[in-house]
């Protein structure tokens, strides 16, 4: 497992390591330019302390603006003026113009192209698998539309202990439907569409391992988007304060095969609307 | 002006201590006051670290002291957790280093460095103040009600806010402290623009005072929007409106009766208009103290006064285009995402200028190596650390993953910790002799230097690798998710240096309390400054300087060629 570092959990999405890169390039430079001030701090710190009978020496010993004394010169402000002041002063400025370029540089290639292509743009609803996320305190609803692609009609009048996102049974698009608690099945290399909602107050989806997080808004449906690229277990933990039991807000992230996918899905298709068998509190 | 005059009558005890209209005491009250919230606001932290570090183990000593509902056994729970971490922020950022670093601060020397005998309003100064206190125990007091007090993050993002109990409380107590801080910051702005003494051009201000007048702004301008929100607030949760309230809630089972339609995100936005502005709020006095102190203790002028006074007024701009960088992942429209990225990217640059200023004025410098010197050059590197921190959080991809872990703690902490509160101390230490006549010791204030700024490094550092390994924070329980098991030992090492950060305070508590009585005498000019608040007596009487001082130049005239003396006061008419 050579695709992480740094103390990052494993990358197991296809962008994860899109934005690791970023995560690694900033902290090159951060570390690079603390490292650089912090040379040049500790020196002018030995350099310029003080000594008998060696006095401070002004930067402005050549003009003496002192005696010039310009008071107001916020008041007229010319620039060609303000230039031939202050070249000096200009030119202290570099280390922020060389800031300047590396941010404009990251925000041109890496931060608008690589945003852009994972909370913008998103896969089509008919080559992704559709997943529907509702999260509620303390637990995260999982809804698959199951082998005819269509999701059924969910009602607020049917919300129950039993039945946590008020799923209509009686529609006909709901027959085959799986919904499951603190559970969510992806199946290995395909893109999956997650539609986010929440029933009550805000939650965030986070899985670390896919480097994915989104805040489950109530009255909103916030899609994202997934392609799971490695086979393995991993955690949904809810990252938005939801109340007292916040911390206990998780739930097992499951990446498979997709014959094995499909096979589960299948399984938990099992028609069985007088009982539905999902209880998905765990308190 | 009536002070000359009021200054032969003998005041009462009450008008001189309680009830002063004097800035000076203002001043003094805002510091002892916001200093205790410091502590309060930092004891509830000693707790939740208590609960970080060992969760499911009983609190040592005081678990038995918290009723049953909050620490069953001693052990505290997700909604106790949930309450000392929303009032510690609150009371850090509203109760401790604003009023710290504005209402202490900006009251005592804003009027004597732009030589005027006091506020421009002083009535309404003491009116701040004592709005402030009772707003202040009024959050506290919010402890005691049914429920607790308020448990949704210092944030309070509906609907969790709307539904908790403990808002309500925080809400009044709120609308008091910012009606508090509104009177104060027009005060300061009135004070800053008529009553300058003659020859006090704005190029002359001392920089603390521009960081002042920004400050002032930003606080009389972003407010409002919150005090407006809060009210929204209040609303959605007694009369049950829903300005925030979507339709179709359920909550634990239940539906929620209300009429819907409301928005939770427009809270965010509301929210962050005011509280991205306030970061500045509690980073610019500080800075302001910094470039102070850097001034004197270097002996020679600021490098780039105008650079510094111009990147703070463009700070002050820039800061409300920023807000929603904290709500790049809230489900906002994505693509609104991509104008506040370049925003945030923006304002990192007149930051950037104002510490690059502040180092290169040590160029050439003869530095003095004081206790407040330690403390603003400790600022530099701190800050600097806090500030680059900023970047991965600030550029929307790598917000995506780092959004909300611990990364975002160590963040800010270090900007507002080793930053604004390491700057607030030194000033301390700066003008203890102006406030008192009398100096603080030294030694104990070097033992209070090292150990803070060792154990607030060692609180804060090992968040930045918990947060890249994906630790969220407001978690109660760390070990509940099993990918932060891995970095739970740092969460043990944050709350050792938490403990020890506490046991450091204790020199400088008996440092302040014993100096104000028994430290060392000083003169009037102890440091040898040039600005005007040493040109009167230590401590100053009720209406300041005995003549109205005039001003014949720069404030920070040191080592000026051809002087006998290292530095030329500003009053200095020769």
């Amino acid at each position: 497992m050579n695709n992480h570092s740094w103390g990052l959990p494993v990358a197991a999405s296809t962008y994860a390591g899109k934005i690791d890169f970023g995560i690694y390039l900033i902290h090159a430079a951060m570390f690079g330019i603390f490292v650089l001030w912090g040379i040049f701090f500790v020196y002018l710190l030995i350099r310029y302390r003080q000594r008998d009978g060696v006095a401070a020496v002004r930067e402005d010993h050549h003009d003496t603006p002192a005696r010039i004394s310009v008071p107001d010169s916020f008041s007229k402000f010319p620039f060609a003026q303000m230039f031939y002041r202050n070249a000096g002063e200009l030119k202290s400025l570099l280390p922020d113009f060389l800031v300047m370029a590396f941010e404009v540089a990251l925000i041109t290639f890496y931060a608008l192209p690589v945003w852009n292509s994972i909370k913008i743009s998103m896969p089509d609803e008919k080559d992704a698998l559709v997943v529907e996320v509702v999260a509620e305190q303390f637990a995260w609803n999982v809804h698959y539309a199951g082998a005819d692609g269509k999701f059924g009609r969910r009602s607020l009048e049917l919300v129950h202990f039993n039945n946590p996102i008020g799923l209509d049974r009686t529609d006909l698009d709901s027959f085959d439907d799986v919904t499951v608690g603190n559970e969510l099945h992806l199946p290995l290399g395909r893109k999956a569409l997650i539609k986010l909602t929440s029933k009550d107050v805000i939650h965030d989806f986070f899985v670390p391992e896919f480097r994915i997080k989104q805040d489950a808004v109530p009255g909103m449906l916030i899609p994202i988007w997934i392609e799971p690229t490695r086979i393995g277990h991993y955690e949904l933990a809810c990252a938005q304060l939801c109340g007292f039991g916040h911390a206990l807000m998780r739930a097992d992230v499951i990446v498979e095969t997709p014959e094995d996918f499909a096979r589960w899905l299948r399984l938990r298709a099992a028609p069985a609307p007088a009982k539905p068998a999902n209880p998905s509190e765990e308190f | 002006m009536s002070h000359s005059e009021s200054g032969h009558h003998e005041l009462s005890f009450t008008q001189k201590y309680i009830f002063s209209v004097d800035h000076k005491m203002i001043g003094l009250q805002y510091m002892i006051t916001s200093m205790v919230f410091l502590l309060v606001g930092f004891g509830l932290m000693l707790l939740m670290r208590w609960q970080l570090a060992f969760p499911g183990q009983a609190i040592p000593f005081f678990g038995h002291l918290f009723p049953a509902d909050l620490a069953p056994n001693g052990v505290m729970s997700g909604q106790f957790y949930n309450t000392l971490g929303a009032m510690h922020g609150t009371i850090m950022v509203f109760l401790g280093v604003v009023p710290l670093g504005v209402g202490a601060y900006g009251n005592y020397l804003l009027p004597l460095q732009i030589g005027a005998p006091d506020m421009a309003f002083p009535r309404m100064n003491m009116m701040s103040y004592w709005l402030y206190l009772p707003g202040g125990i009024l959050m506290l007091g919010s402890f005691l009600m049914p429920g607790g007090a308020a448990q949704s993050g210092w944030t309070s993002y509906p609907p969790l806010s709307i539904i908790n109990p403990g808002q309500t409380v925080w809400i009044l107590s709120m609308v008091i402290l910012i009606t508090s801080s509104l009177l104060g910051s027009i005060n300061f702005l009135v004070t800053a623009i008529n009553m300058r003494a003659p020859g006090m051009s704005l190029g002359r201000l001392p920089v603390f005072c521009w960081a002042q007048i920004v400050t002032a702004v930003l606080l009389l301008l972003a407010f409002p929007p919150l005090e407006a929100a809060s009210i929204l607030q209040l609303m959605d949760r007694v009369f049950h409106t829903s300005f925030y309230m979507p339709k179709d809630l359920v909550i634990l089972g239940k539906q929620y009766v209300g009429s819907g339609g409301g928005q939770p995100l427009l809270w965010q936005h509301l929210f962050w208009f005011l509280a991205h502005p306030e970061v500045y709020v509690l980073v610019l006095p500080p800075m302001g103290i910094v470039s102070e102190i850097i001034a004197n203790n270097t002996r020679k002028p600021l490098h780039g006064y105008k650079t510094m006074v111009a990147s703070m007024i463009g700070i002050g701009i820039m800061s409300f285009l920023v807000w929603a960088h904290h709500m790049f992942i809230s489900g906002m429209s994505p693509v609104l995402g991509n104008f506040f990225l370049v925003t945030t990217m923006i304002i990192s640059v007149p930051s950037v200028a104002i510490l690059t200023c502040l180092i290169f004025s040590l160029k050439g410098a003869s530095i003095r190596y004081n206790v407040p010197m330690l403390f603003a050059l400790a600022f530099l590197p701190l800050f600097g650390i806090g500030g680059l921190t900023g970047l991965p959080l600030g550029l929307t991809v790598t917000d995506i993953y780092l959004h909300d872990t611990y990364y975002v703690i160590g963040h800010f902490h270090f900007v507002v910790v080793t930053g604004s509160i390491i700057a607030l101390l030194g000033g301390v230490y700066y003008w203890f002799p102006k406030w008192y006549g009398r100096k603080m010791n030294d030694t104990l204030g070097q033992i209070h230097f090292w150990g803070s700024v060792i154990c607030m490094c060692g609180i804060f550092l090992p968040m930045f690798p918990m947060g890249l390994a994906g630790a969220s924070r407001r978690l109660y329980d760390p070990t509940a998710q099993v990918h932060n098991l891995g970095v739970q030992p740092l969460n043990v090492v944050s709350t050792y240096f938490a403990y020890a950060l506490a046991l450091f305070q204790l020199p400088f508590i008996y440092n302040f309390f014993h100096s104000i009585w028994a430290g060392e005498k000083t003169v009037e000019n102890p440091w040898k400054a040039t600005t005007l608040e040493w040109a009167c007596p230590s401590p100053p009487p009720h209406g300041n300087f005995t003549r109205t001082p005039r001003v014949y130049r720069g404030p920070y005239e040191y080592t000026a060629p051809g002087r006998k003396t290292d530095y030329w006061p500003q009053t200095d008419p020769s």
